[in-house]
């Protein structure tokens, strides 16, 4: 679908590009559909639009340059990575600029002695861990697509992992980040140091999805990579007993590395794709780490053996050496395009709910998954409590991403009643831009607004996303109590 | 509690509206903390009480008045504990008041601040809204992250209500090691080790002497033991010390003089600026006296900054209690300021004379 949500601009194309034109090199502006076409979506690839034209700067003089043009001429523009999130961070503006910042790849330096490494925004976020392993230190924030997303995405999205609940999200693993205000005033959040003076405008700007500075450099901290890490997978046959086992690991003071639960369509999903070597009987499967010292592994791993086995699992293994330990993270960190093989399209949620909730959330996709006739295969961030339901569906049958949206949605409401939220770790993007309403009263929105203003005051960073305009916010409450009466009459 | 609300929400406004100032306090533990108070005193600490405890949730909720000594009490009968030990400066500090200064203890180096540890605020901005921001789950990105711009953000963006933060499980094993060493050996070692999965929860370099804590897995904290050597610390004087270094009860602390505390890379060499006290692996250093200016522009040489953590007024008024900000820096703090507090009503003063 055409993306509709973003307001329009009125913008001097030809001046734009004649400006662009005299401070780019040739090949780092693409004015012609046909070369524009590849960036017209991100990971969400059901939403595609044509921005108004493409720049690749090579350096962030460059990206300075463009940004104080586009400024000038009150043109939108869209920072762009590897385009693999899920949202619609990256999905182009029809007025705007969309800057590709893939060139700005260089790592700039790694210091083992300090544990740091600074890096530009388009280096991916695997090889930012190759370039530390000759030390013995690797950068712990492991989103599933990190072969291929970069540094400049993972802190606009604030992007998790598998190992979160262990060593944090982004935003605790970023020291500094320099960047580009709309105007292209160069601008250094935080600092080699732990803190900065001042407001923390490094963490705000971490998740803040492209809308607040545009990012031309990235110091990251590397953390010590550990001796030895194992993995307990254990098999359920109620994926009630599975939520309960989660609740009593982190009960008996055990912080796993990593603790991921999947249902049993995602494991049939998986299987076949990556022979992991799941239980295809359990309902649900959850892979417990540890890492540390080999004396420390095989201490914690004895005490979750011991917690799994008494919440009533089916079976339990423990990976005897490395290459088994991977074999089994690899079935979940393939979950995404395992589940890819079995539907023509998907849609990926991202609602994260307090843990006890889980099976009443579980029940709940069930019985939605009949209502709106569509499979769901459910993967689980189990110890942080976000959850990604892969809804499958056929864009080329009509009426069924209609379904898939509304299904969608409807998970997301359901996480807000919970007490989470629409979004864990893919941000709000255009994706679920209306559903800021089911979680935000308007002086909340408006207040993001205010906060937005103050890097950039004439909304041209990223305009349509992840903060809906108080009249669409306005138009989506009344529309939702107009059917929540006309369900309400008998 | 909501009368109470109301009552503050009425203040509020007819503050603004007539161009009035507040002073926001809860327990008043850190009231020396940052620029002098000015404004009337508008007293928070009653509104108390712990909200919401959801242990295998590892997250609790609690009113800003709530007193940490309570807070940590309640968490300790589950073995919980905030991993930021965040000073208390006094029986009456408050759960607000910790976030509002954003100040952590010795495990910071390990464990991360207050900032990463808070997940969600209810606050009244500087026309009276009650807001709500971040919630009580780990992963949440609807939204701009406000809980953790609010952490150290000294009350001038609005009154906090509420805070939601994630807690952890205490470890298994502690111990405490003593090194005899200098102080650029010390900080060439702390790196050294801080490359390296070793268990060190705190570190605390003094006058030739450097101290350890372990913490973790029982098996993790003796096996970095035996490769650290060093003195084991007896556990009761080992808590002590560690205790009087979060209070500040240490006798590096002790006299009037003024205190700078220095946030660098944990690299950054001896600054040579007076009798020093070095945590966090390098990354926090503690001085005594020492010139205002010299002392900024070592810090900001080495790649930091400092603050006058204790001063008087008059050398708080000359020399800022914070590194000066950029230009850029700067303009942002003063919308965003602006953005929550339209009328300059809330602490004004307490971190920069302009905000």
């Amino acid at each position: 679908m055409e993306s509709t949500l973003a307001d329009r601009y009125t913008v001097d194309r030809p001046e734009l590009v004649t400006r662009l034109r005299a401070v780019l090199p040739t090949n780092a502006l693409l004015a012609e559909e046909e070369a524009m076409r590849p960036y017209d979506c991100d990971g969400l690839t059901a939403f595609r639009q044509l921005p108004l034209l493409v720049a690749l700067p090579e350096n962030e003089a460059q990206a300075q340059a463009i940004l104080r043009i586009c400024h000038d001429l009150r043109a939108p523009v869209v920072p762009r990575g590897a385009a693999t999130g899920l949202s619609g961070g990256a999905t182009p503006h029809p007025d705007g600029v969309l800057v590709s910042l893939a060139k700005l790849k260089k790592i700039i330096a790694v210091d083992p002695l300090a544990r740091t490494a600074i890096v530009q925004p388009g280096v991916r976020n695997l090889a930012v861990s190759e370039a530390a392993a000759p030390y013995g230190l690797y950068y712990a924030p492991d989103p599933s697509s990190q072969i291929a997303c970069t540094i400049g995405g993972n802190v606009a999205e604030n992007a998790g992992g598998v190992h979160c609940l262990k060593y944090g999200l982004t935003v605790h693993n970023v020291l500094r980040v320099r960047g580009l205000t709309i105007a292209g005033d160069i601008v250094e959040f935080g600092n080699a140091a732990l803190d900065a003076p001042g407001y923390d405008l490094l963490a705000l700007l971490n998740g803040s999805e492209g809308l607040l500075a545009m990012i031309t450099e990235v110091t990251v901290r590397l953390t010590p990579k550990p001796e030895l890490a194992q993995v307990v997978i254990a098999s359920f046959d109620d994926v009630r007993k599975a939520g309960d086992a989660v609740a009593s690991i982190i009960a008996a003071g055990i912080i796993p590395a990593g603790l991921e639960m999947m249902d049993k369509k995602a494991t049939h999903a998986v299987e076949p794709y990556v022979n992991a070597g799941y239980d295809l009987e359990a309902e649900a499967i959850l892979l417990c780490e540890s890492d540390g010292t080999p004396e420390e592994v095989a201490e914690e791993i004895g005490r979750m053996r011991a917690v799994i086995e008494k919440s009533g699992a089916a079976g339990i293994r423990v990976s005897q050496n490395e290459a088994e330990r991977l074999r089994f993270w690899a079935g979940r960190k393939a979950a995404f395009p395992a589940v890819g093989r079995l539907t023509p399209d998907y849609l990926c949620m991202d609602g994260t709910i307090p843990r006890r909730r889980l099976a009443e959330m579980l029940e709940a996709i069930n019985a939605l998954s009949i209502k709106y006739a569509l499979r769901c295969a459910n993967v689980f961030h189990a110890g942080d409590g976000n959850l990604h339901p892969l809804i499958m569906y056929d864009a080329n049958q009509p009426g069924e991403l209609d379904r898939a949206t509304a299904f969608g949605a409807e998970i997301l409401e359901l996480s807000v009643r919970f007490g989470g939220t629409i979004t864990g770790e893919h941000g709000v993007g255009v994706e679920k831009i209306m559903l800021m309403a089911e979680q935000f009263s308007l002086a909340e929105i408006d207040t993001f607004h205010r906060l937005k203003a103050a890097f950039d005051e004439h909304g041209l960073l990223n305009p349509g996303k992840g903060v809906p305009t108080l009249a669409r916010c306005r138009e989506y409450t009344q529309a939702r109590a107009g059917t929540a009466a006309a369900s309400a009459r008998p | 509690m909501d009368a109470l609300l109301d009552d503050w929400v009425g203040r509020i406004r007819e503050t603004a509206a007539r161009g009035g100032k507040l002073a926001i306090r809860g327990g008043g533990s850190k009231a020396f903390y940052g620029g002098s108070e000015s404004g009337e005193p508008f007293a928070v600490g009653d509104y108390q009480g712990i909200v919401a405890y959801e242990p295998t949730e590892l997250v609790v909720t609690a009113r800003a008045g709530t007193r940490l000594a309570d807070l940590a009490a309640t968490l300790a009968e589950k073995g919980q504990w905030l991993p930021f030990e965040p000073p208390l400066f006094g029986p009456q500090a408050t759960v607000g008041g910790m976030l509002a200064c954003g100040l952590s203890g010795p495990r910071r180096q390990a464990m991360g601040a207050v900032r990463d540890f808070v997940l969600g605020v209810r606050l009244l901005d500087g026309r009276g809204e009650l807001l709500s921001f971040g919630g009580q789950v780990m992963k949440n990105v609807a939204g701009y992250d406000v809980p953790r711009l609010l952490a150290g953000s000294l009350g001038t963006l609005g009154v906090i209500l509420e805070v939601s933060l994630k807690v952890l499980p205490r470890p298994v094993a502690e111990c405490s090691l003593r090194l005899a060493i200098d102080e650029a050996a010390a900080l060439q070692q702390l790196n050294r080790w801080g490359g390296r999965p070793l268990p060190i929860s705190a570190s605390a370099w003094h006058d030739g002497v450097l101290t350890l804590r372990l913490s973790g897995a029982a098996a993790a904290v003796a096996a970095a033991q035996r490769t650290l050597a060093g003195e084991l610390l007896d556990d009761a004087v080992a808590a002590a010390f560690w205790q009087s270094l979060r209070e500040q009860e240490h006798a590096f602390f002790a006299g009037e003089g003024p205190l700078w505390r220095l946030g660098l890379p944990s690299v950054a060499p001896p600054q040579a600026l007076g009798p020093t006290l070095i945590e966090w692996g390098g990354a926090q250093r503690w001085l005594r006296g020492g010139e205002a200016a010299a002392i900024r522009e070592a810090a900001a040489k080495a790649g930091g900054h400092a603050t006058l953590f204790r001063g008087d007024a008059t050398l708080k008024a000359a020399a800022g209690v914070f590194q000066p900000l950029s230009e850029p820096l700067a303009t942002i703090h003063r919308k965003l300021k602006q953005a929550f507090d339209p009328q300059g009503i809330f602490n004004p003063g307490r971190m920069y004379p302009d905000l």
